[in-house]
């Protein structure tokens, strides 16, 4: 089956999946902490203003920050107590960001949510209950959800793709959402749909994920949509199979010229666990104050996929979980192939939190690098046909400044060449420096 | 604060199982079956030539890292490596110094002092062969075995009062094909043996067979890939074919492909990484000149072989020929240069 699924055309590497180590592994409710970390800067662009004092009582999904101008969106108490202070975070990705810190009230009932219609609402009313419940993309970089869904105007759109291809190794959030919501994630894929004004979508879904492919298309099968056409494509298990141009390439044939965006070719992608949270802005009415997170890695006493609070402390989740191992090497928020190693665990989830890896010393490798021998394996696994060979040799020459000519800004980092690289060469981040540099 | 044992690093944070060091040790093993046979067609001496070459590879690579004050790198297998190929293509009667000056070409000169592992131009073994030509060419072009027919394989030390041949093609350069069938046997035997590699030559590089076999786990194992082999065996059979013979498409292929150092420098040393093209249509040219320089030589030049050169002339081409055949980018800006 694998073999005749469809795939990107060019490079695309194979590693080590490690999904089995949580893919039969329910989702299971982590008990809200006594403490939250909120940060007020969850995704690219401006951080979030304040709309409570130190002290103040909060409930569960009450709105604690908007964005007043620019790229934003607000964020919700994920607890209901009362604010213990507002300081600062550790951040994956910044080192530290903006927070608000929400002591919980153990006396408090929690939240209930009742399902209402959703048919009669105009486009810009979905909007409007996507814009409120502060959603981002889940998938990694967090793009606000409501500016995602209003393209420029006279875009012509006709595709939308749910991004379930899950090609990182270990995670398995998106496995096990579609498993446990199918019905909630076609919703969110028909309000989409309505969104835009168009009628077709396909899943994207890699073929190490056979259960989510059989559950979801058996639910879209069954649902009495009749102005929409969903389907469920299987994908070929190659890694970066997740990468938004990679998949549009697979599913449609159309390239996404660099550096224009998926709209330029007609289509929308959005992360399959984006469409569920979608589903709960709009039906729901509830905010993104909590997602699913997998933490795994041979480094930690219990794997899980945990449905977790923003802002929980992955300090809280180890100890939820059991601890760690003796051999832990690397924590890493995200992915093992994209995500950030971090230096504490005093940090808390966001809503981009896909996953958390406690990697053992022998899943990782810190074996330092030497020179290239020019092998050419990273320009063969390069799925945007790059040559990141020379990119490194350029940036330990000295010469970072003149690779724009071997198209680094087209490289979004997949890390594949870094993969193969016999020399251990730490090409992504020859890449980062070669794009800094020559920016300027 | 106790400070985190654990390290915090860029992305990936996996890796492949593959190292510099698997690669170069693997090439090392798919390189001594040749070695042993050698053993058995020229006595004890291919051996001692072998060892004294790989030795002195070794020494000048940590003597010269000592000397640069660069990390000693001698584990990684590269210079063994080279003190092999530089043993396989030396005639087996030379005398035993013999690989020592070229080592220290091949290793100090045409690798270290060109910026060391990944960075230079030319084949080490290669230009350690191409010095011994030029500086001792009597030695390099005489002293030949003739493959030992009895048991007596390990009392046999050779030495020059051994020489008492002369290779296939020199017989077919200087006195044509019908000697080297009076010479050599008919041509079912005669490709056979050479297929098996029972027949005069340099030290490795006699045996087809267990060369290719070399090569095809090579390829198994994806560490080179079938373009340059290739084309450089179907060049030098075709310009053979065409030009080898008294009249055009009148010479032998297969002769061609199976004598001297074709197979040797096709798998071995023709995909060296550092000295050959990336990209499978730059390789497929690279592999293609090598193969046309090879008849070239063979056939006008002074030597009657040609390979050395050949490789060592298409080395220096790698980085143009990557040049104009760049990987195709997935989607580019409009009106890049690609």
């Amino acid at each position: 089956m694998s073999k005749s699924s469809p795939t990107f055309s060019k490079g695309g590497i194979h590693p080590r999946e490690s999904k089995e180590l949580t893919e039969h592994l329910p989702i299971e409710a982590m008990p809200p902490p006594e403490e939250v970390d909120i940060l007020l800067l969850q995704h690219f662009g401006s951080p979030c203003r304040v709309l409570v004092d130190k002290k103040a009582t909060v409930i569960e999904g009450e709105t604690i920050g908007v964005v007043d101008a620019g790229l934003g969106a607000s964020v919700h108490s994920s607890v209901s107590g009362t604010v213990k202070s507002i300081g600062a975070s550790p951040h994956p990705v910044r080192v530290e960001a903006p927070s608000v810190t929400i002591r919980r009230d153990p006396q408090a009932e929690p939240k209930v949510f009742t399902p209402s219609e959703w048919e009669h609402f105009s486009p810009e009313e979905l909007l409007e209950k996507i814009r409120n419940a502060g959603l981002v993309g889940l998938g990694g970089a967090g793009f606000p959800t409501h500016l995602k869904l209003s393209p420029p105007p006279g875009t012509r759109l006709d595709k939308l793709i749910l991004n379930a291809a899950e090609c990182e190794p270990y995670l398995n959030c998106d496995n096990r959402t579609m498993i446990e919501f199918p019905h909630e994630i076609l919703t969110g894929a028909r309000i989409i749909l309505r969104i835009l004004g168009i009628k077709e979508c396909h899943i994207g879904i890699e073929n190490n994920k056979q259960e989510a492919i059989w559950v979801l298309s058996r639910a879209a099968a069954e649902s009495t949509a009749p102005d929409c056409k969903i389907s469920v494509n299987p994908l070929m298990v190659k890694y970066p199979q997740g990468s938004e141009k990679q998949l549009i390439q697979t599913i449609t044939g159309r390239r996404v010229p660099y550096p224009g965006l998926p709209f330029d070719v007609g289509v929308m992608v959005i992360n399959v666990g984006t469409a569920k949270t979608i589903h709960d802005a709009v039906v729901l009415e509830k905010p993104l104050y909590e997602r699913v997170v997998t933490i795994s890695g041979r480094a930690i006493a219990r794997p899980a996929n945990l449905m977790v609070r923003i802002g929980t402390r992955l300090s809280d989740i180890v100890t939820f979980l059991g601890g760690t191992m003796d051999n832990l090497a690397r924590i890493v928020v995200g992915g093992p192939m994209m995500g950030f190693s971090i230096p504490t665990t005093d940090l808390p989830v966001m809503k981009t939190t896909s996953g958390v890896l406690f990697l053992s010393d022998d899943e990782i490798d810190s074996r330092p690098h030497g020179p290239c021998i020019r092998c050419g394996k990273c320009v063969e696994v390069c799925s945007m046909g790059l040559s990141p060979n020379e990119v490194g040799i350029y940036v330990e020459a000295g010469r970072a400044r003149d690779t724009a000519q071997f198209g680094v800004f087209e490289c979004f980092e997949c890390g594949a060449c870094a993969f193969v690289c016999p020399a251990k060469r730490p090409l992504v981040q020859f890449t980062r420096l070669a794009k800094a540099k020559a920016r300027k | 604060m106790i400070p985190p044992a654990w390290s915090v690093s860029i992305s990936p944070h996996l890796k492949s199982t593959e190292s510099v060091e698997k690669i170069m040790w693997t090439v090392v093993a798919c390189l001594i079956p040749s070695l042993i046979l050698s053993v058995f067609v020229f006595g004890l001496r291919a051996l001692i030539i072998a060892a004294i070459s790989t030795a002195s590879c070794v020494a000048v690579e940590a003597a010269t890292q000592k000397l640069l004050k660069r990390p000693v790198t001698v584990r990684d297998g590269s210079a063994v490596i080279t003190g092999l190929l530089l043993a396989f293509c030396i005639p087996p009667g030379v005398p035993l110094w013999m690989p020592i000056p070229g080592a220290i070409m091949a290793i100090y000169v045409a690798k270290h002092l060109l910026g060391g592992i990944g960075f230079n131009i030319f084949n080490p073994a290669l230009i350690g062969r191409a010095f011994l030509v030029a500086t001792f060419p009597v030695a390099m072009t005489s002293a030949w075995l003739a493959p030992i027919h009895d048991a007596a394989v390990f009392g046999s030390l050779g030495g020059i009062d051994a020489v008492s041949t002369a290779t296939p093609l020199y017989v077919l350069k200087h006195y044509g094909m019908n000697a080297v069938i009076e010479r050599f046997g008919a041509p079912s035997t005669l490709y056979w043996d050479f297929f098996v590699g029972w027949r005069p030559g340099c030290i490795g590089e006699t045996s087809a067979l267990l060369l290719t076999l070399g090569g095809l786990y090579l390829m198994l194992r994806r560490y080179i890939s079938w373009h340059i082999p290739v084309a450089t065996v179907l060049s030098v059979g075709f310009f053979s074919w065409v030009f080898g013979g008294e009249k055009l498409f009148t010479g032998d292929p297969v002769l061609a492909v199976l004598s001297g150092g074709v197979i040797l420098g096709a798998f071995f040393m023709a995909t060296d990484y550092v000295t050959s093209p990336n990209g499978n249509a730059a390789k497929l040219v690279f592999g293609a000149g090598v193969g046309a320089l090879t008849v070239l030589i063979r056939l006008k030049g002074g030597y009657p072989e040609g390979v050395c050169y050949a490789i060592l002339l298409m080395n220096p081409l790698s980085p143009a020929l990557e040049g104009w055949f760049k990987p195709k980018r997935f989607a580019p800006p409009k009106g890049a240069t690609t």
